[in-house]
């Protein structure tokens, strides 16, 4: 019983598991909030219709999953090698995972956006082909986590991918772009780009809010879980 | 070879070349990687001129993409036994214990696949060539120094994941999943580059693509050979 508790205070457990996270709570909120004033308090784009409004998810969901969720795989995973510490692998293994789901949100939604402004569901384009480039990655990254059986090698091992990762990342993107640069396309469309009248900006702004907070408190509760699984196989293995 | 021995700078490349040869001594004996990477190749290449319609398509436009599919595919059938014949009989946990350092163990598993991979291709090569009907140019040097550019970063980078991988459980389903990815900005600029010189266009074309192939060799060479120690068990 003494190991118990000894293993829950060194990985940080919570005291006792509330029945309702409050960061989640309200991140939640947050997010329905952005998606009401997208519907009906802004303005339909002249150009682009309605089909716009997936815009305020979109772009804010590749913000969480693409930069930060893949930033912080990076970060965790070169950490991990360098210090050994049991935590970071838990931080790349939820951001792995959340930023998996955060980029299948970008995916599914890109291409309905596409097919009402481009005509197509999906083109070729070196963004959207480095976004599912990077997806692929993530979720070979996941099932190698999933076919190690020691934790310490699985932690160690998927470091090793997640480092590697990070040197990839730009090579992808780089290739993906001279490929497509040299055949120009009839898509040449930045949603960024354009400079949004205020009430737009105010709702992409808190559309961008709500999903950065939704992604870090999926992600607090990945790793405590993962903290939580981790400590029940060591109170097992005991 | 004592004699040459001293000759040699380092114990490092002495120390490689010796795991090299070792494993190509294997695979000359058994033969059956080889074999069977040559035979998916050639019947590969074959399946693909068949499902080809010729007056749809140019074979210009196919060919540089088959070339490399195949030789990916081919490379990986290498690449998963390289450490596979190790762990029978745990003979990588010798290896691991002699004095050899786990560089050099990484630049011979690399340098063995390396000439595996390039033997792949020296095969197909000639048969996409034939089959398709290629023109060859006068480039074919500038052909081999993409196919080796391309080669050095899939034998590096598929060798440090079969590490990885021989520690999972799904070794040969996962070493595809892994690198394939990785296979991306090799793969691309390669076919790209061939296509340039199949088509007989001048070489200066490819030279944005051979930059992002030196490019990735030296940052993916050196990242693999610091971040291999820490595929072994301690």
């Amino acid at each position: 019983m003494a190991s118990s508790v000894t293993t829950a205070e060194r990985m940080e457990l919570p005291a006792r598991v509330r029945p309702v996270d409050g960061f989640l709570l309200v991140s939640l909120v947050l997010v329905a909030a952005a998606c009401v004033r997208a519907i009906w308090f802004t303005p339909v784009d002249a150009m682009l219709g309605a089909a716009q409004k997936i815009f305020y998810v979109h772009v804010p969901a590749a913000i969480a999953g693409l930069y930060i969720a893949c930033g912080l795989l990076a970060v965790a995973s070169i950490g991990y090698l360098w210090i050994k510490d049991e935590r970071l692998d838990r931080l790349a293994e939820a951001s792995a995972e959340v930023g998996l789901l955060f980029m299948g949100v970008v995916l599914v939604t890109g291409p309905i956006w596409a097919r009402t402004s481009w005509g197509t569901w999906w083109a070729w384009e070196a963004r959207i082909t480095s976004t599912l480039f990077l997806w692929l990655l993530v979720l070979g990254y996941l099932v190698l986590r999933g076919a190690v059986e020691s934790a310490e090698s699985r932690a160690r091992l998927s470091a090793v991918m997640g480092s590697l990762a990070a040197l990839l990342v730009p090579f992808i993107h780089l290739t993906v772009r001279l490929f497509r640069g040299m055949h120009p396309g009839p898509v040449v469309l930045k949603p960024e780009k354009p400079s949004l009248p205020p009430e737009m900006a105010i709702t992409f702004g808190l559309a961008s809010v709500a999903f950065i907070l939704l992604f870090f408190a999926l992600l607090r509760m990945r790793f405590r879980w993962a903290g939580l699984r981790n400590a029940q196989a060591e109170l097992e293995a005991v | 070879m004592s004699a040459v021995s001293p000759a040699l700078p380092p114990s490092f490349l002495r120390d490689a070349w010796r795991i090299a040869r070792k494993d190509l001594l294997i695979e000359f004996r058994t033969r059956s990687a080889f074999l069977a990477a040559a035979v998916f190749a050639v019947l590969s290449v074959v399946i693909f001129r068949f499902t080809w319609d010729p007056t749809a398509i140019p074979a210009m436009d196919l060919a540089p993409g088959v070339l490399w599919v195949i030789f990916t595919f081919s490379g990986l059938l290498g690449l998963n036994r390289s450490f596979g014949l190790e762990l029978a009989e745990r003979a990588y946990d010798g290896l691991l214990a002699s004095q050899v350092s786990r560089e050099s163990v990484f630049a011979g598993k690399v340098l063995g696949n390396l000439v595996f991979v390039c033997g792949i291709q020296l095969l197909t090569l000639p048969a996409v060539v034939l089959f398709f009907d290629l023109p060859v140019g006068g480039a074919w040097l500038l052909l081999l120094v993409i196919l080796l550019l391309a080669s050095l970063g899939l034998a590096a980078v598929g060798t440090l994941f079969a590490a990885v991988a021989s520690n999972t459980r799904l070794a040969e389903l996962l070493l595809p999943m892994m690198t394939l990815p990785f296979f991306v900005p090799l793969v691309l600029p390669a076919a790209q580059a061939s296509a340039v010189i199949l088509r007989g266009l001048p070489a200066s074309d490819a030279a944005a693509w051979l930059k992002v192939l030196v490019a990735f060799d030296l940052v993916f060479v050196s990242a693999c050979v610091a971040v291999f120690p820490f595929t072994i068990e301690e």
